[in-house]
């Protein structure tokens, strides 16, 4: 018999290796655009080392910081943590059917879940500052306007990355529960919730973390919070009672990640 | 009374699951569904309960088309078929129990079914169920502790408590081992005898089938290529329905208690 390995048909058969062109070019346009954006927004090193001195001005102007500012910031903070959990509450609550009309697995036709989506991506394009502004504009100052801001983002945030894990979830219990004669409310109540409800709770977590941060700085536009009291002293250049802001932000924000990373641990 | 008259199915890239199908299977029948992989065994189940929808021809379970039927009255028909998948399709995250209970669905209103309000008659009837299979003590154990037969046998319990009149089983042993596959068969076999439900199940071992069934149907390429009593299903008429002789790998050997 004939030995494959001797025909000289083989080394023709063989297929080519893939071409690298594609990476290389890759790099080079992101190199290209890295670059270009760094001449046209006039970014250089010099400035950077030239402005070197008036940061250091600035940290030696907060410190020591003020404690005694303390107890003016409190109330501000609790208030900022308030806006977080009831912006995050009805942004999640609103999150769960849009996440549902946006599973390509779930609806029953793209004319469903395509405009969905799009949608979706509006609201994601929104920074949630301008939102905030928006809302300022519509209901006054205070936290309301924030509230909502949150709670528009978070809808965005949280029904995006449940729609992600939505459609890879397995199909077989929905099968059976079609199979069982389940009508279509029973089948996700039966075979989607029961798999998703942790990661969900998990995107909820990790949102509500997000939005103590963003919560801190929307005072800046009027929406409430502690972001009133940073643009109070920034204006008024006390700069020692920032750095008390400053590190009271920081520590309830690691205090929220810690334990937010320590319960979706727990739930996943 | 399943009656399949004149089914053809074809697949959207004109692929030939089922070939103009003439079955008729009556109530408390044990019958094993035979063939090589891609005869359509597994589209012919699924026609049965529509979870696929056939191109042509009509099927009536117990008088009543199934393939006319729409909304809540073939959410009816469905409700008196309980299926049974190779890979159990149980919810891995919720307990035995809830599973169970997941059968019960199409009797109640979706309002309560949100809830989880079952009756204690249905909670009753899903420990009968969980009894009836051995598996009593993991009611409250998450699916995803179980053992594949065990989980296979909580599938088992789910049909059960559907009070379903009719059990399609998709490959039921096809992912558990030699030991399991015949507690998973007994039980089958068992509540067809006891309950009277008519059984249709696919299997890829003929002896399997011989040891089980009463009647085999043997496919091959979309068409019925055999239609008897085990008694007939000789070694020659299976490698008629093969195309070729046996393999070892076709046959599971005997088991034994």
């Amino acid at each position: 018999m004939k030995n494959p390995l001797e025909s000289g048909t083989r080394q023709t058969a063989r297929p080519l290796p893939p071409t690298r062109t594609k990476h290389v070019l890759t790099a080079l346009l992101i190199l290209l655009l890295l670059w270009g954006s760094a001449v046209q927004t006039e970014v250089s090193f010099k400035e950077l080392i030239e402005g070197f001195p008036n940061m250091l001005d600035l940290l030696r102007e907060m410190f020591p910081p003020r404690w005694t500012y303390f107890d003016n910031i409190v109330d501000g903070m609790l208030e900022t943590i308030r806006m977080a959990l009831v912006g995050t509450t009805i942004g999640a609550i609103i999150a769960i059917p849009v996440a549902l009309l946006c599973a390509g697995n779930l609806m029953p036709h793209r004319w469903v879940y395509y405009p969905a989506r799009f949608l979706l991506n509006l609201v994601r394009t929104l920074p949630d500052l301008l939102l905030a502004a928006l809302f300022v504009a519509v209901f006054g100052l205070g936290p309301v306007p924030g509230i909502l801001a949150l709670a528009v983002f978070s809808v965005g945030l949280i029904a995006k990355l449940t729609y992600e894990t939505l459609e890879t979830i397995d199909q077989g219990p929905l099968e059976a529960m079609t199979a069982v004669g389940a009508n279509a409310i029973q089948r996700i109540v039966f075979g989607v919730v029961p798999q998703i409800s942790a990661a969900f709770m998990s995107y909820v977590l990790y949102t509500f973390e997000i939005n103590v941060r963003a919560a801190a700085i929307l005072g800046l536009v009027g929406a409430g919070g502690i972001g009133l009291f940073y643009e109070a002293t920034l204006g008024f250049l006390e700069y020692d009672k920032t750095a008390v802001i400053i590190l009271f932000t920081l520590a309830i924000v690691l205090f929220i990640d810690f334990a937010s990373t320590k319960l979706r641990e727990k739930l996943l | 009374m399943i009656e399949l008259r004149q089914v053809s199915k074809v697949y959207p890239n004109q692929t030939k699951g089922l070939n103009n199908i003439n079955l008729t299977f009556e109530q408390g029948e044990f019958v094993a569904v035979v063939g090589l992989s891609g005869a359509g065994k597994s589209t012919l189940l699924r026609s049965i309960n529509r979870l696929h929808d056939i191109s042509e021809g009509d099927i009536l379970i117990n008088g009543n088309s199934i393939t006319s039927a729409e909304g809540h009255e073939l959410r009816m028909i469905r409700r008196d078929i309980g299926m049974i998948f190779q890979s159990f399709n149980l919810v891995k995250r919720s307990t035995v129990l809830r599973n169970v209970l997941a059968g019960r669905v199409g009797y109640h209103s979706t309002l309560r079914t949100i809830f989880g309000r079952f009756p204690k008659e249905d909670v009753d009837l899903a420990f009968e169920a969980l009894e009836r299979v051995n598996i009593l003590e993991k009611a409250y154990s998450r699916a995803d502790q179980l053992s594949g037969g065990q989980q296979q046998r909580v599938a088992i319990a789910r049909v059960l408590a559907q009070e379903a009149k009719i059990i399609l089983a998709d490959e039921p042993v096809a992912s558990l081992d030699p030991l399991t596959t015949k507690q998973v068969m007994d039980d089958l076999k068992r509540i067809n005898q006891e309950l009277g439900i008519t059984t249709i199940v696919n299997l890829h071992f003929v002896d399997l089938a011989r040891q089980y069934a009463t009647r085999i149907v043997g496919l091959r390429a979309g068409e019925v290529v055999f239609d008897g009593p085990v008694a007939e299903a000789t070694d020659e008429r299976f490698a008629e329905i093969y195309g070729r002789p046996l393999l070892e790998g076709e046959l599971l050997g005997e088991v034994s208690a």
